[in-house]
C-alpha cells in the first residue's frame, strides 16, 4: 500500500506544489482551505492535470511528466468520496451504489452489493432517491458507491465536513473500518486536527502556497 | 351550433400544421442539441458568431428568411440542388418546404432552452462518474443527457409551439398551396382575406391560441423539473 506523489501545478498566482511518500493505510493531508488539498486529490484522480511531476499508487504509474504517461479518469480506479457527495439526483441509491460496479471488471470488483450495504448499514435506503437522505445517509452512499467501483485506492476529501456532530461519529466508525479491514490505501483531507489525529497513520501538512511574484 | 364545429376543410388545415411542425421540431431537435451543446460547452474561436447565426430567424424580418430559403433551397440553389439529388427530397411548393421554413425560424427559440439546461448540468457528477469508471461517451449519456433531458423536451415543445405559428417566410417561401403549404396561420390570413369567413377565422384563430397556450404551459412545466433536478443533488 503505498502512494508516490510529487506534483506541482499553477492555479491562477497560486503554485500547488507537493512531494509525498508513504505506505502508510491512511494518509492524510492537512492543511488551511486554500492550500490546494482538493487539486492534489484531483490530480491523483486524473480530473485536474499537473504542471509536472509523477504520480503512483501501489506501484501503478497513473501519470508521470517525464514519460508522457497521463492514464485516464476512468482507468486509474480511483475511488473518489468529493466533501459535497456528488450522488446522481436521477438514480435512486440502488443505481449510485451500482454505477461504477456494472463497469468494472468482474476481477476488480471489492465486494458485492449486499457485502457493501452490510458494511455501511445502508441496506434500507436502497429505493430511495438522493435528495430525501440525511448528510450522513448520503455520505455512506458516496462511499460505497466509490469501493463498489473496483477501486484500488480511496481519495477522500473532507467526508465529514458537511455533517453534524452525531453524523460525524457515525461516518468516522465507517471510516476506520475501511482503513483497518480492507487492504486499500486512502488519501484523506481534512482541515481538521482532531479528525486527522483520530484517523491518519501519517499526516503530510500542507501550508498556503506563496504567491508566485 | 354549426358555427362551433370544424369543417373537413378545416380538419385538414389544423392536420397539416401538425405534421409541418412536428416533421420541423423531428428533424431540428438533432441539431438544435449539437448547436446548444457547442454553445455552452465548446472554447473555440467564433463561438460568438455562431450564437449570433443561430438566433438571426429571431430578429431578422422572417420575409427575409423566407428570401434566403428561396435562394438556397428553390429550384435552382445549391441546397436545394443537394436534396433533389441526393435524397429526392425537393421542397418548392411542398410541405416539406413548410417544414423547413418553420425548422429554421424554430430553431434559435430550442438551441435558447436547451442551452439552458445543458448548462445546468453540474460538472461535479459529471467528474464523479467518470472517476467510477465511466468514459466520456458513457457520462455524456448516463449523467449529462438524463440530467438535461427536462430542458430538451422544453425546448422541443417550444419550437413546436412556434412552428405552428410561422407564417411570414413559410408564405414566402412556399406560398399559400391549401393541402401542402396552407397551415393555419396561412389560412387564417386567407379567410381575412374574403368577406363572410369570420365564423372560420374564429375557429382557426381559437385552435391556434389553444395549441400555443398549452405548449407554453406544458414546456414551462418542463422547464421547472428541470430546474428541481438540479436543486436536488446539493448532496
Amino acid at each position: 500500500m503505498s502512494f508516490d506523489i510529487e506534483v506541482e501545478r499553477h492555479l491562477g498566482d497560486r503554485t500547488i506544489a507537493l512531494s509525498l511518500s508513504t505506505q502508510s493505510r491512511l494518509t492524510a493531508l492537512f492543511g488551511p482551505s486554500g492550500a490546494g488539498k482538493t487539486s492534489i486529490l484531483n490530480m491523483v484522480a486524473g480530473l485536474l492535470r499537473p504542471d509536472r511531476g509523477r504520480i503512483a499508487v501501489d506501484g501503478t504509474v497513473l501519470f508521470d511528466s517525464a514519460l508522457g504517461i497521463d492514464m485516464p479518469v476512468e482507468r486509474r480506479r480511483a475511488g473518489y468520496v468529493f466533501q459535497d457527495g456528488r450522488l446522481f439526483p436521477h438514480k435512486r441509491v440502488r443505481d449510485n451504489l451500482l454505477y461504477g460496479y456494472r463497469l468494472a471488471e468482474p476481477g476488480n470488483r471489492l465486494m458485492t452489493l449486499d457485502e457493501a450495504t452490510d458494511f455501511l448499514g445502508i441496506g434500507h435506503l436502497l429505493d430511495r432517491w438522493p435528495r430525501t437522505l440525511s448528510g450522513g445517509e448520503a455520505q455512506r452512499v458516496a462511499i460505497g458507491r466509490a469501493l463498489l467501483s473496483g477501486a484500488r485506492f480511496l481519495l477522500m476529501d473532507e467526508p465529514l465536513s458537511s455533517l453534524d456532530f452525531t453524523r460525524r461519529q457515525e461516518v468516522m466508525r465507517v471510516i476506520e473500518r475501511l482503513r483497518d479491514k480492507l487492504s486499500l490505501p486512502i488519501l484523506y483531507v481534512s482541515h481538521d486536527r482532531a479528525e486527522v489525529d483520530r484517523l491518519a497513520e501519517c499526516v503530510f501538512a500542507l501550508d498556503m502556497a506563496p504567491a508566485v511574484s | 351550433m354549426e358555427a362551433f364545429w370544424l369543417t373537413a376543410e378545416e380538419w385538414e388545415i389544423v392536420r397539416l400544421s401538425l405534421k409541418v411542425s412536428a416533421v420541423a421540431v423531428g428533424a431540428t431537435l438533432p441539431v438544435a442539441f449539437g448547436l446548444a451543446w457547442l454553445l455552452a460547452r465548446g472554447r473555440f474561436p467564433g463561438r460568438i458568431l455562431l450564437d449570433a447565426l443561430v438566433h438571426l430567424p429571431l430578429v431578422v424580418p422572417p420575409v427575409v428568411t423566407g428570401w434566403v430559403l428561396l435562394l438556397a433551397f428553390g429550384a435552382n440553389g445549391p441546397a436545394g440542388r443537394f436534396f433533389s439529388e441526393w435524397l429526392g427530397v425537393t421542397f418548392m411548393f411542398r410541405w416539406t418546404g413548410a417544414a423547413l421554413a418553420a425548422a429554421i425560424m424554430a430553431l434559435p427559440l430550442m438551441v435558447r432552452a436547451m442551452r439552458l439546461s445543458i448548462e445546468a448540468v453540474d460538472h461535479r457528477l459529471e467528474d464523479a462518474a467518470r472517476t467510477l469508471g465511466a468514459s466520456r461517451l458513457r457520462t455524456f449519456a448516463t449523467v449529462s443527457l438524463p440530467l438535461a433531458f427536462p430542458g430538451v423536451l422544453a425546448g422541443a415543445v417550444l419550437g413546436f409551439a412556434r412552428s405552428v405559428g410561422e407564417f411570414g417566410a413559410t408564405i414566402t417561401f412556399v406560398s399559400n398551396i391549401p393541402g401542402e403549404t396552407r397551415t393555419l396561420p396561412l389560412a387564417i390570413y386567407g379567410a381575412l382575406q374574403v368577406p363572410g369567413q369570420e365564423s372560420q377565422v374564429w375557429r382557426l384563430a381559437l385552435i391556434a391560441i389553444a395549441l400555443s397556450l398549452l405548449a407554453l404551459i406544458l414546456s414551462e412545466a418542463l422547464a421547472r423539473r428541470a430546474g428541481a433536478g438540479k436543486a436536488g443533488h446539493v448532496l
